[in-house]
């Protein structure tokens, strides 16, 4: 089910060490077929460059006029204004709301979902193990805005006491304080909506890596009288660490792109509201903003405004996957 | 081997799905299910059957637009297709600014708005002129939905609360910040009120509904509003997406207050404030309503209208918080076929029986006097 | 790789591990490492310790798991179990009205599933052959890359991007198929990674085997590498259709809902789940409401259909060394 996510095992895998393509049929290359074969294989290649190139030039071509017209510091502002002759806006907010949920998401995803993981491949009686992993994989298929509504309509209600609790009693710490922000739409249910959203996506990747710990090592590490988490320890987790990197990377990707359930849930702020630090504040993410707007992007300025966000939106993705990238990558020199 | 047999089960799979695609019904008529429905417009359209039958024209219409209007043209969309079993009219309420954008762009037959076209430009689009550029002749504004927008409330032990339009500006403004605040207090005689926080939704997403809300205040009491009224919400509080996000917001939110359609505040039983706007309380009802729209004056050019509604009305019994939506449509069509389907299907909508049956789902039916022009610049439409 | 697999074979390779709790007190390694060099007692303590954490990490991300499933089960699955929810449209259903069905939604998701499956998986799969079999040097790194890339792009760009093509600068209508354009953007890159993974997995020595009797690469990856690896492409293929099915965000741009059947990808709007789910959610009725949990219980069943499909196609026959 890794496949979900979209990375590979063999990427994380050290398996065996990366072999370069067969290239023993030099005389195969000059027939006919193999020419076509070869060069359509390589234009679906280059077709994928031409697509991301595309929607980055797009991106970068409608966000640039409005930028150009934008009388804020566009990456210092918290105004707001896409539209008149005198647009302000700057995405301040929109970069705290959005890196501070997809944070929380992640502070409790990774760990519980490595957990279960390990639960899973090292722990569970083999009647559970299947069933458990099963439920897993669905639960990463199933789709964002069913998390939204029962975030929503559900979960929220009962999560509402523990935030008031949370505010009374520790409401002097600045992240806790208290806001005007009502109920559940707070960055803080928001995080926690998108732990529970990304966690089957972290489970179903480290499980995939830990399984793949070569038996070698695991008994190994037994048979040196290792209890079983000293085996863990010393065996599955090292072995697992650049899996479960990348698998923590695709889920912070996905934490931050999330788009309908963070819209359905969350509660915006009105213009000049006073900063707060609190986690228990509203806010709105980069897509919930484009998405709660896309519909009334009725002039080019405006639609610019929000695109120049979705720009940054697009290039923070970017710096997630670049970062799972070198991850690997280096774990891969080192396996050699 | 193995292929083979996987070749046959996907192709067995893509049988199957494509059985599941062929067959389907869109017709719900014999499902009964409306019968318990408790909406009376559904099974009031027979009458007009044999008069409607004849222009019918067929084919698919789509339109978009405001969401306020969402209950009333569903109604119609529904009794209309009863009448005309060959038509197909799609309503998708993504808001009135994305309707007359898509109205421009040529994505949609007729747009749906809670305010006219704009004849003055506004960041370099002159709404009206791309209209017309599109349409290839003038863009009319026909109005024909009318329904209050109810300020809902949920105060524990308060289920009867008056504004002014100065206390409600200064609410939603943020400068009334408690419940129990003397200016709130003064013309609530008699009502405990709690010394709690007042918890003020706004819409997050651009609205129909905001703008026509932020007219009322900002004509009711310029001096406590002073934001120029628009689609963005420019006061306090914090924002859900929708009616539905600040209705179902304020009905979890003790100390909640929002505005949003009636229809909202009704299907989850809110608090309705009464409005005080000089002439003593008025509640929300069809009756105040009527008063209120039946007071508009039709306004505009030839067939392309406008409806004036005062807000700072001082009329006793008159709910002054009204919100219009127009049907927007090109008045020569390039299309024959969706023009005969459009005439046909805004006929319905404006027809006395279909403005009457949207009296029970939280609309006002247009004045006999406006309905009279709004049905003769239909009958123009070409 | 099928997670029922590794599921399964998991938990019986540490089956050793299994008497480990009892060992400690006799056989002391000779040279412990150093991060074992604990009192035997405190090894033990740790060791339940961590035990009792892995079970309550399991139990507690259980919690909210099930009940997602509980939720939308337990107020969905009436209006499923009435036949017209199979057989009928929402036409000429309003929000405060009961009946009508879902063949409409789901039969616009299936068309548009399937067409997006249709143009992505040419695409992603000969990017993947390409990765695996030919690329070397500069621009397999950049394309490798670029999946990359394109593995992150929030779904709302990839509608936004759809839509400034599709209708700003072509004026195209918004119909099905630029739908599916946008979903294509979200789909080559799962498609490209999962193929890649399976490539890998066959043995260079089939590669070798069919080069040495003559036969030309192309032949050789058509006739032995893709149907060696296809049953595990598929898989990929499935779970990568599941992703695009439940997608919402490029919908609220280019996917204008509509309460009739309609099958026709080039003209006209296309219901799906996922927007049904989204209009009747507006509504605080008790039809609609209904309606949203039951479209969104039927959403899931379809899911869990292309799972169980992808399941029963890796078990037709698994990559082997």
């Amino acid at each position: 089910m890794a496949t979900v996510t979209g990375v590979s095992v063999a990427d994380e895998v050290p398996g065996p060490p990366e072999r370069s393509p067969l290239s023993a049929d030099g005389a195969g290359t000059r027939r006919l077929g193999d020419r076509l074969f070869g060069g359509a294989a390589q234009g679906a290649g280059i077709l994928v460059i031409a697509l991301v190139t595309l929607v980055g030039l797009f991106l970068l071509w409608q966000a640039v006029p409005a930028l150009a017209r934008n009388e804020a510091g566009f990456l210092t502002s918290r105004e707001w204004t896409v539209s008149g002759d005198h647009p302000r806006f700057g995405i301040v907010e929109l970069l705290w709301t959005t890196v501070v949920s997809s944070l929380i998401a992640m502070a409790i995803a990774v760990p519980v979902g490595v957990a279960v993981a390990l639960f899973i491949t090292q722990y569970a009686p083999r009647w559970l193990a299947k069933p458990a992993a099963n439920l897993v994989d669905l639960l990463a298929a199933v789709p964002s805005i069913i998390y939204g509504l029962w975030g929503l309509r559900t979960f929220g209600p009962k999560y509402e006491p523990v935030q008031t609790f949370l505010q009374d009693k520790l409401g002097a710490f600045p992240l806790l304080s208290k806001t005007s922000v009502s109920g559940s739409g707070t960055v803080m249910f928001i995080g926690i909506v998108l732990a529970i959203m990304v966690l089957p996506i972290v489970t179903a990747l480290s499980r995939e890596v830990f399984a793949q710990t070569p038996v070698a090592h695991k008994e190994g590490a037994l048979a040196l009288g290792a209890t079983r988490w000293e085996m863990i320890r010393t065996a599955v987790l090292p072995f697992g660490r650049p899996g479960v990197i990348s698998a923590s990377m695709l889920a912070l990707g996905r934490a931050l792109g999330e788009t309908i359930a963070v819209t359905i849930i969350v509660s915006t702020l009105a213009d000049q509201t006073v900063w707060s630090w609190s986690l228990f504040n509203g806010g709105e993410t980069f897509a919930s903003r484009i998405a709660n707007n896309a519909q009334e992007f009725d002039s080019p300025q405006k639609a610019g405004a929000f695109i120049a966000a979705g720009l940054v939106l697009f290039i923070l993705t970017f710096i997630v996957n670049a970062v799972a990238r070198i991850v690997i990558e280096r774990r891969k020199a080192f396996s050699e | 081997m193995k292929i083979q047999r996987l070749g046959q089960l996907a192709s067995v799979a893509l049988v199957g799905s494509l059985a599941l695609a062929a067959c389907g019904s869109d017709n719900n008529n014999a499902s009964g299910g409306g019968a318990s429905s408790g909406s009376g417009g559904s099974s009031s359209s027979s009458g007009a059957g044999g008069s409607g039958a004849a222009e019918c024209g067929s084919g698919t219409l789509n339109a978009e637009g405001s969401s306020a209007q969402k209950n009333a043209i569903e109604e119609a969309i529904s009794t209309f297709q009863d009448e005309c079993s060959g038509a197909t009219v799609n309503y998708n309420p993504t808001g009135s600014g994305a309707g007359i954008k898509q109205f421009i762009a040529g994505q949609v037959d007729f747009a749906g708005s809670d305010s006219a076209l704009k004849t003055v430009e506004k960041d370099g689009v002159v709404e009206a002129d791309a209209a017309a550029k599109y349409c290839g002749s003038p863009a009319w504004n026909l109005p024909m939905v009318t329904g209050p927008i109810a300020i809902a409330f949920n105060v524990k032990g308060v289920d009867r609360l008056v504004l002014t339009p100065q206390v409600a500006a200064g609410i939603f403004s943020g400068k009334v910040t408690t419940w129990n605040d003397p200016s709130i207090a003064k013309i609530n005689s008699g009502v405990s009120l709690p010394a709690e926080p007042i918890k003020v939704f706004f819409r997050s997403d651009e609205s129909g509904t905001t703008e026509n809300f932020t007219k009322y205040l900002k004509a009711a009491a310029p001096s406590a509003w002073t934001a120029e009224p628009g689609k963005k919400w420019t006061g306090k509080g914090e924002g859900k997406p929708k009616s539905d996000g600040v209705a179902g917001a304020v009905k979890s939110t003790e100390g909640g207050i929002t505005y949003a359609e009636w229809s909202y505040a009704k299907d989850n039983s809110l608090g309705i404030a009464q409005i005080d706007n000089g002439a003593g309380p008025v509640e929300l009802t069809g009756e105040a309503v009527g008063k209120a729209v039946s007071a508009a004056k039709a306004d505009g050019q030839g067939h392309d209208l406008r409806l004036k509604l005062d807000y700072a009305t001082k009329e006793a019994g008159a709910y002054p918080i009204l919100l219009v939506t127009y049907e927007i449509v090109c008045s020569k069509s390039k299309d024959a076929g969706k023009a005969a389907l459009t005439k046909a299907f805004l006929k319905h909508f404006a027809s006395a029986e279909t403005q009457k049956s949207l009296e029970d789902i939280g609309y006002a039916p247009l004045p006999d006097e406006v309905r009279t022009k709004v049905d003769a610049a239909i009958a123009a439409l070409s | 790789m099928s997670a029922a697999d590794t599921a399964a074979r998991a938990p019986s390779a540490p089956s050793g591990g299994q008497s480990s709790s009892g060992r400690p007190a006799g056989g002391r390694p000779a040279e412990p490492p150093p991060a074992l060099g604990h009192p035997a007692r405190v090894r033990e303590a740790r060791d339940l310790l961590a035990s009792v954490v892995m079970w309550a990490a399991f139990a507690l991300a259980l919690i909210p798991l099930v009940w997602i499933l509980w939720t939308v089960v337990s107020k969905g699955y009436h209006l499923l179990s009435e036949g017209q929810w199979w057989t009928n449209s929402q036409k000429g259903i309003t929000s405060r009205r009961e009946g009508g069905g879902a063949v409409h939604a789901i039969q616009g998701t299936l068309v548009q599933g399937l067409t997006t499956a249709l143009i992505s998986v040419p695409i992603g799969v000969m990017t993947a052959i390409y990765l695996v079999e030919y690329g070397r040097g500069r621009l397999a790194k950049a394309v490798s890359f670029m999946v990359d890339i394109l593995t992150g792009i929030p779904s709302i760009v990839a509608g936004l991007f759809v839509y400034a093509v599709w209708v700003t600068t072509f004026h195209f209508q918004r119909v099905g198929f630029a739908v599916c354009l946008s979903l294509v953007l979200l789909m080559i890159p799962v498609i490209v990674r999962s193929t890649e993974e399976m490539l890998k997995l066959v043995p260079n020595e089939l590669r070798e085997a069919s080069y040495a009797l003559g036969v030309p690469k192309w032949k050789t990856i058509f006739k032995i590498v893709l149907p060696t690896a296809f049953s595990g492409i598929v898989t990929g293929i499935l779970l990568g259709l599941a992703r695009v099915m439940g997608e919402t965000a490029p919908l609220l741009i280019l996917g204008p809902y509509s309460k009739s059947i309609a099958t026709d990808l080039f003209s006209g709007y296309m219901a799906t789940l996922p927007t049904m789910i989204n209009q009747d959610r507006t509504e605080s009725l008790q039809p609609a409401v209904d309606r949203v949990w039951a479209a969104a219980l039927t959403l899931i069943l379809l899911v869990l259909l292309l799972n169980v499909a992808g399941r029963l196609v890796a078990r037709f026959g698994s990559v082997k060394k």
